[in-house]
C-alpha cells in the first residue's frame, strides 16, 4: 500500500525521470558508430577474402544508417519522448519479432522440404541454398532473431511496468534494438555466403560476436539501470529470470566464442579450444542457450503475462524462489548429456545426466507455478484464446522438460542420439513452449502498446491456435516415430549376426515422416501468418470484425 | 528463512552476484579438469596435424555446414563399431579447432570415412549424390569442382592454428602454400612428404591441371580417421585404460 501511495508522487516526478538523451550520450553513440565505420573501411580495404569484403561493406552501410538515424532522432521534437514509459522501442521489438519469426519459420519449411524432396528443392548452381547453409539460418533466425527480439521487447516492457520506472538510458535502448538487428543481418547473410564458425548455435563469425558482446553489455546496463531506479521495493520475479538470462548468456557467449582469426581482414577463425575441451565448452554453451535463452528468459515472460492476462496473482512465491535458484544452478551442469558415449570422460557424462534428471524438478516447479496461477480463472481457457495459448505453452514446457531428462539417461540416449528424435524434442520445446508463449505475449502486447481495446479478431486467434497445435502434433509425432525407428534400424541385426540395414535404407525409411514434418511446419507457419495479419489490423485500430460476446461477470 | 531472500529481491547487485556465482559452479567443475587430466590430453601414436590442403578441405567442410548432417564420433557401441570402425579416441580430434563431432546423422558418420571410397566415388558423389545413391537426401556440391583453391591464405591458417596450440613447425608454416600444391602433384619433391609423413599425395579431383576446392575436400575426407593404426592399437593397454 505504501508503494501505491508513492505512485502518485512518481507521476508528478515523471518529468524528472524521463529518459532524455544527455548530449554526451548521443556523442558516445556517435563515437561508437564512427569508430565502427572506420574499422569497416579498413576491413574492406585490406580484406583478403571476398566474403569478408562484402560483410564489411554491409557493416559500413549499417554504421552510416545508424548515424543517419541518430541525426534524425536528435532533430525530433523531444516533448514526444517524455512519456511515462518508453514503449516505442517495445513496439519496434514486436514488429521485429513477428518479421523474424515468419522468416525463420519459412526457412524451416524450406529445409524440411529439401529433406523430403531433394530433387525439387536443391539447385546445383545455387550452392548457397543448400541445406548446410540454410540450416544455421533457420536455427539462428528462430532462436536468436525471433526469440531474442521477443525477449528484448518483453523484458523492456516488463521491467518498466514491474519497477514503475521509465526505461533507463534514453537512447541506449534504441542502440540495443538496432545493434541487435544489425548482428542478425550480419550473421544471417554470412551463413548464406558460407561464413560460419562451424559450432552449432554459435555460428556467427568473430567480428559479429564482438559486436554482439558490446550490444549485450549495453542491454545488461539498461536493464540494471532501470532496476536501480525502480519505485517498487522488491524486484519482481520475472526480472530475476530476465537478469539471469542476460548475465548468463553474456558469460556463455564470451567463453564459447574465444577464437583466433587467421587475420583481422578475414572472416575465418580457429576456436581457442580443440577436440574434447572444445566439445564440452560448446555443449556447455549449447545446452545453456536452451537453458537460459529459451527457458529462463521465456519463464520471465510467463511470470508476467500469464498472471496479467488471467488477472490472478502468481500461484506461489516460495515455489518461485526455490525453482529459480535450483533451475539456474542445475541447468549449467547439463551440457555433457549431448556427449554421451563420446570421447568425453565418463564421469563428466554421468554428471551431466544426473543433473539433467534433477533438472526435471525445478522445471516442473515452474510449470506448476504457471499453470496454478489460473486457480479460480480456469473458465478463461474457454473464452480467451490468448490465455489458452500461453497455458498450452506451459503444458508443452512440462512435456519437453520431462522428455529431456529421459533422453539424457545414457541408455535412452544410446538410441536417441544422432536421430530425429532429438529434432522432435527440440521442436516440442521450440514450437510448443517458446513459440506459443511468445505468440501469447505478442497478442497481449499489441493492443496494450497501440492503445487498442482488444485484438482485431479473437476468431483468428482461435484459428491460429488450432492450426499451430495440429502442426506441432504432426511435427513431433512424425519425429518420434522417425527417430526411434532410425535408432532401432541402425542397431538391428539379422539372424546371421550381420547388421540388418545399410545406412541408406534408414534414410529411405524416413521419407514419409519427413513429408509429415514439412506439413506440420507449414501449418505452424500458416498460423503465424494469420497472427501477423491480426496484429497488423489491431495496431491499425480496425474495429473488431464482429461484436465480442459479452462475458459473464463472476460474482465477487 | 524466506525473509533472507528479501536481500536478493531488494538489491540488484546482490541478485546479480548471486546469479553469477550460482551459474559459474557447474562449468568450472566440469570443464576445467579436461585441460589437465590424462585421458583428455593424452597423445596417441600417429595423430598428426592436418596438411595445408586437408586444412583447406576442413574449412570447406565447415563452410558448407556438413556438420549439420554428419557426425564425426563413433561411439563404443557394437553396431557403430561394426558399421563405421573403431570407436573414436579423444586424441583423434586434438587438432580440431573447432571439433566437428556433430549431433545429427541425417547422413552417415564420417569419423572413419578416409580410405573407404575411391577419390572418383567422392567426386561423383559430391557432384550429384543421387546419381550414385538414389535414396540420398544430400545436397549437390558440383560447384566445388569449378572453384580454384586459394593458396595465399595457407600460411595464415597455419599460423593461427599455431597460436591456439597446434604444433606446426616453422618449415611447415613457411612452405604452407607450396605444400598445398605439392600434395596434389605426385611428381613434386620429397620435401612435402618429409614434412607430413604418411600424408596422401595425389591428384584428388581428377583434374591434374587445376587445384580446386574439390581437391581439398576430398583430401580432407580421405584423411579422416586414418591417423591411428588400430591393428597395433591396444585398447586394454595400461596407457589406454581410463
Amino acid at each position: 500500500m505504501e508503494s501505491r501511495a508513492r505512485a502518485g508522487e512518481a507521476m508528478i516526478r515523471t518529468e524528472t525521470i524521463t529518459g532524455r538523451a544527455a548530449p554526451w550520450e548521443a556523442a558516445l553513440i556517435a563515437a561508437i558508430l564512427i569508430a565502427g565505420g572506420f574499422l569497416t573501411v579498413f576491413g574492406a580495404a585490406f580484406a583478403t577474402d571476398p566474403m569478408f569484403k562484402v560483410q564489411m561493406y554491409m557493416a559500413m552501410a549499417g554504421f552510416v544508417l545508424g548515424l543517419g538515424g541518430l541525426t534524425f532522432w536528435l532533430g525530433q521534437d523531444r516533448a514526444e519522448q517524455a512519456t511515462r514509459y518508453h514503449d516505442n522501442v517495445v513496439k519496434a521489438g514486436v514488429i521485429a519479432s513477428m518479421f523474424w519469426g515468419i522468416a525463420g519459420l519459412l526457412v524451416g519449411v524450406v529445409i524440411a522440404l529439401q529433406l523430403s524432396f531433394p530433387n525439387l528443392f536443391y539447385f546445383p548452381d545455387l550452392g548457397w541454398t543448400n541445406f548446410g547453409r540454410l540450416r544455421p539460418l533457420h536455427t539462428s533466425a528462430v532462436i536468436f532473431a525471433f526469440g531474442g527480439n521477443v525477449l528484448i521487447a518483453t523484458s523492456f516492457y516488463v521491467v518498466q511496468r514491474t519497477s514503475r520506472a521509465r526505461l533507463a538510458g534514453g537512447l541506449w535502448p534504441w542502440f540495443v534494438f538496432w545493434g541487435y538487428q544489425a548482428f542478425i543481418v550480419m550473421a544471417g547473410t554470412g551463413y548464406l555466403m558460407g561464413v560460419t564458425q562451424g559450432r552449432e548455435y554459435a555460428e556467427p563469425p568473430w567480428y559479429a560476436d564482438l559486436w554482439l558482446t558490446l550490444v549485450w553489455v549495453v542491454y545488461l546496463l539498461v536493464f540494471l539501470a532501470t532496476l536501480w531506479k525502480r519505485e517498487e521495493k522488491h524486484i519482481y520475479v520475472a526480472n530475476w529470470f530476465y537478469l539471469a538470462f542476460i548475465v548468463t548468456i553474456a558469460m556463455l557467449h564470451i567463453v564459447n566464442n574465444l577464437a583466433m582469426p587467421i587475420s583481422f581482414a578475414d572472416w575465418f577463425s580457429y576456436s581457442a579450444f580443440a577436440g574434447v575441451q572444445d566439445a564440452l565448452t560448446q555443449w556447455w554453451y549449447g545446452h545453456n542457450a536452451v537453458g537460459f535463452f529459451l527457458t529462463a528468459g521465456f519463464l520471465g515472460i510467463m511470470y508476467y503475462f500469464i498472471p496479467k492476462q488471467a488477472n490472478r496473482p502468481v500461484y506461489s512465491y516460495r515455489l518461485s524462489i526455490i525453482h529459480f535458484w535450483a533451475l539456474i544452478f542445475l541447468y549449467i551442469w547439463a551440457g555433457p548429456h549431448h556427449l554421451h558415449y563420446t570421447a568425453l570422460p565418463q564421469w563428466a557424462q554421468t554428471l551431466g545426466a544426473t543433473f539433467s534428471v534433477m533438472l526435471w524438478m525445478p522445471s516442473w516447479g515452474g510449470m506448476i507455478n504457471g499453470l496454478m496461477t489460473l486457480s479460480g480463472a480456469w473458465d478463461k481457457l474457454r473464452t480467451d484464446p490468448v490465455l489458452r495459448m500461453m497455458v498450452v505453452s506451459v503444458a508443452f514446457y512440462g512435456m519437453s522438460t520431462f522428455e529431456g531428462p529421459m533422453m539424457s539417461v545414457r541408455t535412452v540416449n544410446a538410441l536417441s542420439h544422432y536421430t530425429d528424435w532429438t529434432i522432435g524434442h527440440v521442436h516440442s520445446g521450440a514450437l510448443g513452449w517458446v513459440g506459443f508463449v511468445s505468440f501469447g505475449a505478442l497478442y497481449c502486447l499489441t493492443p496494450w502498446l497501440w492503445k487498442r481495446e482488444r485484438l482485431h479478431s479473437n476468431a483468428l486467434v482461435e484459428w491460429h491456435f488450432w492450426i499451430a497445435t495440429i502442426g506441432i502434433v504432426l511435427y513431433i509425432t512424425a519425429m518420434w516415430v522417425a527417430g526411434i525407428m532410425q535408432g532401432l534400424m541402425w542397431r538391428a541385426y539379422d539372424q546371421l549376426g550381420f547388421l540388418q540395414y545399410s545406412f541408406v535404407e534408414t534414410v529411405e525409411a524416413m521419407h514419409p515422416y519427413y513429408i509429415i514434418r514439412a506439413l506440420g511446419g507449414l501449418l505452424y507457419l500458416a498460423g503465424a501468418l494469420l497472427m501477423a495479419y491480426n496484429l497488423w489490423r489491431t495496431a491499425r485500430g480496425d474495429a473488431p470484425a464482429r461484436a465480442p460476446v459479452p462475458h459473464a461477470v463472476p460474482a465477487e | 528463512m524466506w525473509r533472507f531472500h528479501r536481500l536478493f529481491e531488494k538489491h540488484t547487485m546482490i541478485l546479480l552476484i548471486g546469479i553469477l556465482v550460482v551459474v559459474s559452479i557447474g562449468g568450472l567443475v566440469q570443464i576445467t579438469p579436461l585441460f589437465f587430466i590424462e585421458s583428455t590430453i593424452e597423445r596417441v601414436e600417429g595423430v598428426r596435424p592436418y596438411t595445408p590442403l586437408e586444412l583447406a578441405g576442413r574449412q570447406i567442410y565447415i563452410r558448407e555446414g556438413c556438420y549439420t548432417c554428419h557426425s564425426q564420433m563413433v561411439r563404443p557401441l557394437r553396431d557403430e563399431v561394426e558399421r563405421y570402425g573403431h570407436y573414436s579416441l579423444a586424441a583423434e580430434s586434438m587438432y580440431d579447432h573447432p571439433f566437428q563431432w556433430g549431433s545429427k546423422r541425417t547422413g552417415p558418420d564420417l569419423a572413419r570415412v578416409g580410405g573407404r571410397y575411391s577419390d572418383e566415388w567422392h567426386r561423383d558423389h559430391l557432384i550429384d549424390p543421387r546419381a550414385l545413391v538414389p535414396e540420398s537426401v544430400m545436397p549437390p556440391y558440383a560447384f566445388l569442382a569449378g572453384r580454384e583453391l586459394d593458396v595465399n591464405d595457407a600460411e595464415r591458417h597455419l599460423r593461427a592454428n599455431r597460436v591456439v596450440g597446434v604444433p606446426y613447425t616453422d618449415a611447415q608454416v613457411e612452405n604452407a602454400a607450396a605444400d598445398m600444391r605439392a600434395q596434389v602433384d605426385p611428381m613434386s619433391s620429397f620435401d612435402f612428404e618429409r614434412r607430413y609423413p604418411g600424408a596422401l599425395v595425389r591428384d584428388f579431383d581428377g583434374d591434374p591441371t587445376r587445384l580446386t576446392e574439390m581437391d581439398a575436400i576430398i583430401a580432407y575426407l580421405q584423411k579422416l580417421g586414418t591417423d591411428v593404426d588400430f591393428s597395433n592399437y591396444e585398447a586394454e593397454a595400461p596407457e589406454n585404460l581410463r
